[in-house]
């Protein structure tokens, strides 16, 4: 069984959105929505600040609430690499999907379902990487199985510092920010 | 370029590019195509190269059903390496932008009422011919002046050119690189280039002095820092704003906005008196180093934190990191460096430390670009200029090595040393992007014609009397690109998709003006492909490839004096001048001096002003794919002071510069990441034309708040970072 | 401090959550309320003498109120969906983890349920509609004919309801991502919220139920005397008295759980006090105490004492207060609990 998980280099990445652009294009994106978005997070006073710049999307949870709390199976665990996905025509729009996740990653498509990243899953079947991942000018974004312990990612999550965002959630989110 | 330089850019001849077979295979599917839309139900993937900034990254567009679909880098590309920045991801915008320029445009009202009537390409054409012939017949055709801004002008230039007149202008030099390449040329002999010839990927300390890499997008070195930072490269970075680059920095310097020529002395200073420097470098390549050191004596640490705010201590353990690490310290040059009037010496100044540190032809300093040998199509040799240059009397600015945008505009106000009557403008927004809206507009009273090529309705636009709609990059095919880079490669604009209306392209609208001039001998080609296809035969190289494949690369060269590239400086000395006798003749000081920056009203805070990475100056606010990432800018102020002054985040205010102009409504940005004594806004917003529909009246516009400006006395660039402002609250809407 | 800006713009998701507006807080209360009128209805079949109980008009009217209301919070709740024509997935597959797909099965099995008890009770609350089509007439016989059946109705109505009633607050509980609704206290709080409209009401429905005829009264008079109660306040009616009394106790109970919903999330994780302070401090508090607590809880408490003391007159004031503040509870607990956030800003 694959795990795929993304491991995002917080002091590469120089929070520029191409990422952003790119999923939008590859994914048709509606105008006005977005997949994956930009944090940029500083704390301490000028000029002692530090700052952390995230790409963010949904985090393919390894115990997903979105997909727990969904009454029709529209929300799912993909058999491949565990992402998880949404039928668009299995879906009522009942929003507890998103309700349900902390990290506010979902929206209702314009045309009624919910909608999310797909950790690029089209792409990823063809042995490509997730769109955001190829265009990053700053290759601060990895993407690959988090089971295999030779992959890129492993290799990173095993030499570099590293967080997940709100761990305390309990859903155990699959994307990991080197610090 | 001289002779000497362009020497030195190694060349390879054309029949050794090997670039073929390399070619079709990293691409793969990409199939050879033309200007034709893609049959229903394909896939096309189009190689060409992009044209939202001037880095000129290669691109393949996937079309889909005839539809633009993405856009990805060229893996081919040495540029880019396959990936774009978020504008040339975002390039479809340009295209499916719904407030493009549809037909040319016959000005009806007064200029800058926007009002128009739609008329052919034929009356728009003759229309301009007849004028242009007028203007030539009563003032001579030196009256005309083209401002064009990237590669798209190549062809109205030679049009104009053609015409008669020497004064074409771009604001890259005096608004922008001028000042830097100035620094240069005086120090080491040679320009830093664009792309910069900074070879990022192998610094191991790496200094950025405003260079806000990672705000600016320029593809090739937002990747190499990435890189440097990732290698965990020493970073210097001295901002009075915690850019994003700052962030990363092991050292932050918050400096004083304007000072950082007393930083860079006493940087050297601490170099020279602690004999950290390069001796065999210096000794070697070196021209007047002790006098240069005589002067630098001054310049102690402690002097410097008086001026720059930076303490002693960080001054000395920074110059000590710097000198650790060269050669392999990279002091970059910076690109927009018109800051505050000292900018030429201030770029002589960091070159002259990047000498010390021997960085320049070394690995990790600055390596020689090299470039494939093209040669030029040839035309009939143009007539003779019958007045010189218009922009530089006298040469007022001695070192000024290209023409002054601000000197014709002050020639088309005062009629010295003649007469301007006509504008061309072609892509480039003089509204926004000269400092002092109101002469540009007091310039253009004076015109009998301006003329505005462009793909928006943009404030230049709305000014001029006839407007003529361009194709986009992904509409047209452009003049070739033989890149000076760390490899020889040679990169094809072609169109992948259709113009949506009628728009035309550049190449297109010169050669029709040319033969409406009575100039059809400088267009002995119909279609640019006969042009584009004759060049790249001439060179021996296979244009159905570089169709193909959008890129054709030759081998690798040397770029480092280790590899066996010459050391030569096309400086009188013919050495590295740490002494400029050049410039002590002119009367200016061979060894750069410090005089403090202006300062203002009390209460005030500096104007500064930058990139946001999603956007290029003012020219993709209408492009929904980018303005969806940022539809307006905001104005950062200090948290303290925006707290004093009872403002938070969101806020609305105006600002008012010491001129009294007033700025559009624009949201405060209350942070930790700037120093108290500016504000800082991204450059381009504060749209006035009304045809920008998606952007009229959205943010601020910084150019509006630069009413003044400090003309550099070596270049005549226009230093802009010398306008204050205040705060007024606005009401929110 | 800290600085933190998302460029996240997500329309019902940015700057703060707007998923759901009026239909589901509407939803949640009509749910409750027919929770709670289930459980007393189910409640007085299990424990009465049918013959003898069937006097109390407002027990006979209440299943058909139930069917009405509760199909007109199925109504709400399908305006909220925003992928209408797939509404019939619900009913595709059974999701244990969705308390959602819980609700949709148990409303389906509400139906059937409440249809039983209103069949039962049909000849007296639709005696014309019962006397032109006899054979309902037939089948309220064989249900009421055998004590068991009738046991078996007000059995499952008393379960079903409880289920229906914990459900509405188990939906919310179960986002986890809102911390201010992060507490098993939720389902319980909801339910007797529910109960307490259910039997305020009842007890509006006992006064809506004209005594004169002194004939069991029909559901379609009950509707029309709507209007003419309104104007005339009405002598209490038998039977009310110990409907103010379990509504008392309910709004007790309900008190007792609303403290300890609070008493939970505030001894809880920053994030779940942050959410707590939303409506005991915050934006929703002045709404909170006094629509839901003061006028909701604590004031038809005292009024509802002072008429069992008689002291003051018995009115409709209390139910319909109680019933206010049903609404007001879901209102403010689905619109603040939208707001409240796992703080991502940290590092
Ligand atoms: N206040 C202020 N002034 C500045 C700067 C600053 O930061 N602040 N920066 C300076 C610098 S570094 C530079 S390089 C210059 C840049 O100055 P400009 O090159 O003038 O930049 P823009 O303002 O983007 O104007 C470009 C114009 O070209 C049009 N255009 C875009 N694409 C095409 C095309 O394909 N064809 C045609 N025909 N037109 C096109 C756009 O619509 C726009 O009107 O500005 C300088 N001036
Ligand atoms: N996304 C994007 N990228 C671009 C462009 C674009 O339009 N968009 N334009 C391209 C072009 S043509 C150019 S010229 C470059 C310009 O990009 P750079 O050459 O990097 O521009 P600077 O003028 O250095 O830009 C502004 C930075 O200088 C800081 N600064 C201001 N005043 C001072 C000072 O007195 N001292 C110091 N040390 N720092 C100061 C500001 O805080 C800000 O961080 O960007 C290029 N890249
Ligand atoms: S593309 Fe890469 S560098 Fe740019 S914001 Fe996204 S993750 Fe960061
Ligand atoms: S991030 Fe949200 S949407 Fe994505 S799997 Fe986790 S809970 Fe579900
Ligand atoms: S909105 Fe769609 S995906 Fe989400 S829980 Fe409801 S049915 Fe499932
Ligand atoms: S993985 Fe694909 S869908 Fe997810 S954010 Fe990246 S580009 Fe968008
Ligand atoms: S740097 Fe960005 S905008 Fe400029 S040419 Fe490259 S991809 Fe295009
Ligand atoms: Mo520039």
């Amino acid at each position: 069984m694959s795990r795929y998980i993304m491991v995002i280099d917080t002091r590469r990445c120089v929070g520029c959105q191409d990422c952003v652009v790119a999923c939008q294009t590859e994914n048709n994106v509606p105008s006005g929505y977005c997949r994956d978005w930009i944090t940029e997070t500083a704390s301490g006073e000028y000029p002692t600040v530090r700052l952390e710049i995230r790409s963010e999307r949904c985090n393919h949870c390894d115990n997903p609430p979105c997909v727990h709390c969904c009454p029709t199976g529209a929300s799912h665990v993909h058999e491949r690499g565990g992402v998880v996905l949404v039928t668009p025509e299995k879906c009522i729009g009942c929003k507890a999907c998103l309700a349900s996740c902390p990290y506010d990653a979902r929206f209702i498509h314009p045309k009624g379902y919910a909608d999310k990243c797909t950790f690029c899953i089209h792409r990823v079947e063809r042995g490509l990487d997730p769109a955001c991942v190829s265009v990053c000018p700053t290759h601060c974004m990895h993407f690959g199985d988090a089971e295999d312990p030779l992959s890129g990612v492993s290799r990173l999550l095993a030499t570099r510092p590293h967080h997940t965002l709100l761990p305390e959630a309990g859903t155990k989110p699959r994307i990991y920010y080197l610090t | 370029m001289n002779a000497l330089s362009r020497r030195r850019f190694l060349r390879i001849s054309a029949s050794s590019v090997i670039a073929a077979g390399l070619g079709s295979r990293a691409l793969g599917p990409l199939r050879a195509a033309s200007a034709t839309r893609a049959p229903s139900g394909d896939l096309q993937r189009i190689p060409t190269f992009c044209d939202l900034c001037f880095w000129k990254c290669g691109a393949v567009a996937s079309v889909r059903d005839g539809q633009l679909w993405k856009i990805e880098g060229n893996p081919l590309d040495p540029l880019c390496r396959g990936r774009l920045c978020p504008r040339g991801t975002g390039g479809i915008g340009a295209h499916s932008d719904p407030d493009r320029l549809r037909a040319p445009l016959l000005r009806t009202h007064e200029r800058g009422e926007e009002k128009w009537k739609e008329v052919t390409w034929e009356e728009a054409i003759d229309y301009i011919a007849e004028k242009m012939k007028r203007i030539a017949a009563s003032h001579g055709p030196e009256a005309m002046a083209l401002f064009s801004h990237g590669i798209g002008g190549t062809f109205l230039k030679h049009t104009l050119k053609a015409y008669g007149t020497p004064n074409i202008a771009a604001p890259s030099f005096a608004q922008c690189r001028g000042p830097r390449d100035v620094g240069f040329r005086l120090t080491f002999g040679e320009d830093v280039g664009s792309p910069e010839r900074t070879d990022i990927a192998h610094a191991e300390c790496l200094v950025l002095i405003g260079s806000h890499l990672g705000e600016n997008m320029h593809n090739t070195q937002v990747q190499e820092f990435a890189t440097a930072v990732g290698r965990g490269a020493r970073l210097i970075v001295v901002d009075p704003r915690l850019s994003v680059a700052a962030s990363k920095a092991h050292h932050y310097l918050p400096i004083k906005p304007g000072t950082d020529l007393a930083l860079i002395l006493a940087w050297m200073q601490v170099i020279v008196t602690e004999k950290r420097y390069d001796i065999d470098y210096v000794t070697r390549h070196g021209f007047g180093f002790d006098a240069f050191a005589a002067a630098l004596a001054e310049y102690t640490p402690e002097w410097a934190y008086v001026e720059t705010g930076i303490d002693p201590e960080t001054i000395r353990a920074t110059a000590r990191e710097m000198a650790r690490y060269r050669p392999a310290t990279l002091v970059h040059p910076g690109r927009h460096v018109n800051w505050n009037g000292d900018d030429a010496q201030r770029s002589r100044a960091i070159a002259l430390l990047n000498a010390l540190l021997g960085s320049w032809g070394r690995k990790g300093g600055f390596y020689q670009p090299v470039t494939m040998d093209i040669p030029a199509y040839p035309y009939p040799p143009y007539p003779k200029a019958g007045k010189p240059k218009v922009d530089n009397p006298d040469h007022r600015y001695p070192f000024a090595h290209e023409t002054l945008t601000t000197g014709i505009r002050e020639a088309t106000i005062s009629g010295a040393p003649y007469p301007i009557k006509g504008w061309m403008v072609y892509a480039t927004n003089l509204l926004q992007a000269l400092p002092n809206e109101a002469e540009t507009l007091r310039a253009i009273q004076a015109l009998d014609l301006l003329v505005v090529v462009d793909v928006v309705p943009s404030e230049m636009a709305a000014w001029a009397d006839v407007v003529l709609p361009e194709s986009t990059y992904l509409e047209r095919h452009d003049d070739l690109n033989p890149e000076y880079f760390r490899e020889p490669f040679l990169a094809l604009r072609q169109p992948v998709v259709e113009a949506p209306h009628d728009q035309k392209p550049n190449w297109w609208i010169a050669r029709e003006l040319a033969v409406k001039l009575g100039l059809g001998a400088f267009y002995p080609w119909k279609h640019i492909e006969e042009y584009l296809e004759h060049r790249v035969k001439a060179a021996g190289l296979d244009y159905a490839t570089l169709k193909r494949d959008g890129i054709l690369r030759g081998p690798p060269q040397p770029i480092y004096w280790a590899d066996g590239v010459p050391a030569e400086f096309d400086t009188p000395s013919g050495k590295i001048e740490f002494y400029s006798s050049q410039l002590a003749k002119a009367g200016f000081d061979p060894v750069p001096r410090y005089t403090p920056p202006v300062s203002g009203p009390p209460g005030s805070f500096r104007l500064l002003f930058g990139r946001a990475p999603m956007h290029s100056f003012s020219r993709t606010h209408t492009n929904r794919l980018l303005s969806g990432l940022m539809d307006e800018n905001v104005v950062w102020v200090n948290q303290m002071v925006a707290t004093r002054a009872g403002l938070k985040s969101g806020d609305w205010v105006r600002l008012r510069n010491q001129d009294g102009a007033l700025s559009n409504r624009i949201a405060v940005k209350a942070t930790e990441r700037i120093r108290p004594d500016c504000v800082y806004l991204v450059h381009g917003f504060g749209h006035k034309a009304r045809g920008l529909r998606h952007a009229f009246g959205k943010g601020a516009s910084d150019a509006g708040l630069i009413t003044r400006y400090r003309t550099d006395p070596l270049m005549g660039g226009t230093a802009m970072n010398v306008n204050f402002v205040t705060l007024e609250p606005a009401e929110a809407v | 401090m800290i600085e933190y800006t998302s460029t996240r713009h997500n329309p019902g998701i940015d700057p703060t959550l707007h998923l759901w507006g009026w239909e589901i807080p509407v939803y949640l209360f009509l749910g409750g309320l027919v929770a709670g009128l289930m459980m007393l209805s189910g409640y007085h079949l299990l424990r009465s003498r049918w013959d003898h109980d069937r006097a109390h008009g407002h027990y006979v009217t209440a299943p058909l109120f139930s069917l009405a209301l509760l199909s007109a919070g199925m109504l709400t709740l399908f305006l909220d969906l925003e992928h209408k024509v797939q509404v019939w997935r619900l009913y595709l597959t059974f999701r244990p983890a969705s308390p959602m797909s819980w609700g949709s099965w148990i409303l389906l099995l509400v139906y059937p349920a409440l249809a039983a008890s209103a069949l039962l009770t049909l000849p007296d609350s639709l005696p014309r509609l019962v006397r032109r089509l006899p054979v309902l007439s037939r089948v309220a016989a064989t249900l009421s004919g055998r004590d068991g059946t009738v046991h078996l109705i007000g059995f499952a109505n008393l379960v079903l309801g409880a289920m229906l009633g914990v459900y509405t607050g188990v939906l919310l509980s179960a986002l986890g991502a809102r911390p201010l609704w992060n507490s098993a206290l939720l389902g319980p709080l909801f339910l007797f919220s529910g109960l307490s409209t259910g039997a305020a009401t009842l007890h509006l429905l006992s006064h809506l139920t004209p005594r004169a005829r002194g004939d069991a009264p029909g559901f379609s008079d009950a509707l029309a005397s709507v209007l003419v109660t309104w104007l005339r306040p009405p002598s209490a009616p038998e039977g009310s008295r110990k409907l103010e009394q379990a509504d008392n106790s309910f709004l007790t109970i309900e008190l007792v759980l609303l403290a300890l919903f609070f008493g939970g999330l505030m001894t809880s994780t920053l994030a779940h006090q942050t959410g707590a302070r939303l409506l005991l401090t915050g934006p929703w508090a002045a709404p909170f105490w006094v629509f839901v607590v003061g006028s909701g809880i604590l004031l038809p408490l005292l009024l509802q004492f002072l008429q069992a003391q008689r002291r003051i007159q018995s009115t409709l004031v209390p139910a319909l207060l109680v019933i206010g503040g049903g609404l007001a509870l879901r209102f403010i607990l689905v619109a603040a609990g939208q707001a409240s956030h796992w703080s991502i800003a940290l590092p």
